[in-house]
């Protein structure tokens, strides 16, 4: 069963490219073939999950050898694939919201000429995504991160006549480039160091620690390693300092954003560092800079999820922000990992369905996007509004559904690692209710603030009924904590470490982590139950907080001074010198021997008598010359 | 001896001149003309002087030479006049572009 693991990637691979090359006579029913492939591969890695559950837990990892990639001398790279509980939970993921988000783009894109392409797109994403999860060499790992990347880019430009939808576009692959970067030398340096890239060799397993060939490098290259893929995985997931190119990417069309920007592409950098365990749990600083990096990341998406009036700016922030305590889990180690797989399932669910709630909402609203031009919008669309209700509970961390589970268990392992991790990410926690009550008191309650004639109506069945599923699912995912189901069952994979030591009663810190969240929820009540200005504020009536926050904590006027401008003068010197160095001396030399010519050509005057002269005076000097040597 | 290389130099020192100054190609010609010839009389006196007939025998090969000159000059000047009704040598200026 599992040899034909590979057909999970095949089918949408083939779908994909099928629907692209068979053209406008699948247009009609493209969409449907996109969405039967992608249910196909859901059930089948649905069928593979279950029979890893009837194993035994160490005989879960199963790894299929498809053909050798490449061999050459040393260098040896089998095109192999590992289904094993890590990959497995993210292959249901990946497959199960791929297909929910399939279905709901069925009702979004019906009015969308290209909308065989869009799934064409959708499909080719699917596999590219699952390549990335079951790749069981860096190599082929690498094939699918760059093909999400070619998926992100295609998607996030798709209505390529917007000028802003194709910057953001080149913007997203150009920042992910520089992470690309590290991921590269990272398989180099373990080529180098180690002559393989199978994940496996590299990291060892969990539970026979010492067997990797990291763990036998030293920690200097555990650490360069650490730090190279963590470059990788902040150009993926939209961390600091990569994070510029996510809130742009929001031109894409919102399923995208829901199945790429929010649950499961952005996560492949968590997925990254939580796969590469062995490395990270050989190097302590590679794991402070991963703790860092989550840190700021969550307190930055939080800051900006606290002031963008664009919806799904504001919830491209909160993804920013939540992502952040992934990757903040997966640096604590083994104490982390499984959390930060967890929150990112839980995430999966709850901020896909508020990504494709705000679909509903702007297809109920002729595509506006500012939040400011909501308002009451409860009533009119009240399955978009219990939905979104149930991922903002989520998200909040309201007790008893999943979000609540899933991060209280991150800040408590951020607490016990060290007070101010545990303290940032709390503080974090408080705003991320803040912002999301905001948001939900911008769209749902209030006076209406509609402009124009719209007519908000509820959206068709076909994009109601999978926020229905994710929605339900952003309750129900906290139960596969509630029996350390996750814990145990990744502990094989990415190892474990016993009880950590709190310093005070977990269910103090609980009470501490709900009663800063509803504190946030308080504030934001608060804050928006009064009238909100519908015109934009100007930038100078506004706090300084304000102000960073819409302008996305000046990422962009950062990575510009830091890196555009000075690429840019470096540039200009360097045509100044081709033009004025190497260009000089070659036109140089042609110019002076040109001169030299000219000079020559003087005495060519074409007059016969001057050739006369110039005889005689050659022969007066031979004379001349013969008689100096005779009478000397 | 004397008298003879003086009107020898004279000679070709007109002849020299004239090559120089003259636009005329046919006074240029016998401007070489005489040069040749005072070269000639040079030779011959020499020969003379030395009491050997080597120089006598070179002023013979000048001869001949000068009139096969003579013919090929004269054909070429004539070809020129007929292309270009002038026989003035700075009209032929082609040479120079």
């Amino acid at each position: 069963m599992f040899d034909l693991q590979w057909l999970l990637i095949a089918v949408p691979l083939a779908s994909g490219l099928g629907l692209l090359v068979w053209g406008k006579e699948s247009d009609a029913f493209g969409h449907l073939i996109a969405t039967v492939a992608s249910t196909f591969s859901f059930v089948f890695g649905l069928v593979l999950f279950l029979e890893l559950t009837g194993a035994a837990a160490e005989d879960r990892s199963r790894t299929t050898n498809l053909f050798t990639w490449i061999d050459a001398g040393r260098f040896h790279v089998d095109m192999s694939f590992t289904f094993d509980q890590l990959s497995g939970l993210f292959v249901l993921l990946v497959t199960g919201v791929g297909t929910l988000i399939h279905i709901y783009s069925i009702g979004y894109m019906a009015h969308d000429e290209r909308r065989r392409r869009f799934f064409a797109y959708l499909n080719i994403f699917i596999a590219a995504m699952l390549t990335l999860v079951l790749a069981a060499d860096y190599l082929v790992l690498f094939l699918g991160w760059e093909g999400v990347g070619l998926a992100s880019y295609l998607l996030i430009g798709f209505w390529q006549h917007k000028p802003t939808a194709a910057a953001a576009a080149k913007k997203a692959f150009v920042v992910n480039r520089v992470g690309d970067v590290g991921m590269a030398l990272a398989i180099m340096l373990m080529f180098a160091q180690f002559g393989t890239t199978s994940i496996a060799a590299v990291n060892g397993s969990a539970s026979d620690p010492g067997s990797g060939a990291i763990d036998s490098a030293g920690g200097s290259v555990a650490t360069a390693l650490g730090l190279l893929l963590l470059l990788g995985a902040c150009g993926k997931s939209a961390q600091v300092p990569l994070q510029s190119w996510l809130l742009d990417a929001m031109e894409g069309p919102t399923p995208v954003s829901a199945l790429i920007h929010a649950a499961t592409m952005v996560t492949a950098g968590v997925y990254l560092v939580v796969r590469s365990s062995g490395i990270y749990d050989a190097s302590e600083a590679a794991r402070t800079a991963v703790i860092v990096v989550g840190l700021v990341t969550l307190l930055v998406g939080a800051w900006i999820g606290c002031a963008k009036d664009d919806i799904k700016k504001a919830l491209a922030g909160s993804t920013m922000s939540q992502i952040g305590y992934m990757m903040l889990a997966a640096g604590l180690g083994p104490a982390g990992y499984a959390f930060a797989i967890f929150h990112l399932i839980t995430h999966g669910f709850f901020k896909a369905n508020m990504f494709l709630g705000a679909g509903s909402l702007m297809h109920g609203m002729d595509d506006e996007v500012d939040m400011r031009r909501y308002g009451a919008l409860r009533a009119a669309m009240p399955v978009t509004f219990v939905t979104f209700g149930l991922g903002y509970l989520a998200i909040i961390g309201f007790p008893g559904t999943a979000g609540f589970f899933s991060k209280d268990r991150i800040i408590e392992a951020a607490f016990a690692d060290s007070f101010w991790v545990g303290l940032g990410a709390l503080i974090g926690a408080g705003v991320t209710a803040f912002y999301m009550t905001r948001m939900m008191m911008m769209t749902f309650f209030g006076p209406k603030r509609w402009i124009g004639d719209v007519e908000p109506h509820e959206s068709p069945k076909v994009m109601t009924i999978p926020l229905m599923v994710l929605g339900a699912m952003s309750v129900l995912a906290g139960a596969l904590i509630i029996s350390d189901f996750i814990p145990t069952w990744l502990e094989p994979v990415v190892g474990s470490e016993g009880e950590h030591e709190l310093g005070i009663p977990v269910w103090l810190m609980t009470l501490i982590i709900t009663l800063t969240a509803a504190s946030g929820v308080a504030l934001g009540v608060w804050l928006y139950r009064r009238e909100i200005a519908v015109d934009a504020p100007a930038d100078a009536d506004v706090s300084f907080f304000s102000r960073a926050g819409r302008h996305e904590v000046y990422g962009n006027e950062l990575n510009d001074a830091v890196v555009v401008r000075p690429t840019q003068h470096l540039t200009r010197f360097l045509v100044w010198f081709d033009a004025k160095g190497v260009d000089g001396l070659v036109t140089g030399v042609a110019d002076r021997l040109g001169d030299t010519s000219q000079f020559l050509r003087k005495p060519q005057t074409g007059y016969v008598r001057s050739y006369a002269a110039t005889f005689f005076g050659g022969a007066l000097l031979v004379v001349l010359a013969l008689l100096a040597v005779t009478l000397a | 001896m004397t008298e003879y290389l003086s009107l020898s130099l004279i000679l070709f020192t007109i002849g020299a001149v004239g090559v120089l100054v003259r636009r005329n190609a046919i006074v240029v010609f016998m401007c070489i003309e005489l040069m040749l010839n005072a070269t000639n009389l040079a030779l011959v006196s020499f020969s003379r002087q030395i009491g050997n007939l080597d120089g006598q025998v070179a002023a013979f090969f000048v001869m001949v030479v000068a009139a096969a000159e003579v013919v090929v000059g004269l054909a070429i000047i004539v070809s020129i006049y007929r292309a270009r009704r002038s026989i003035s040598v700075d009209d032929a200026n082609l040479l120079k572009s």
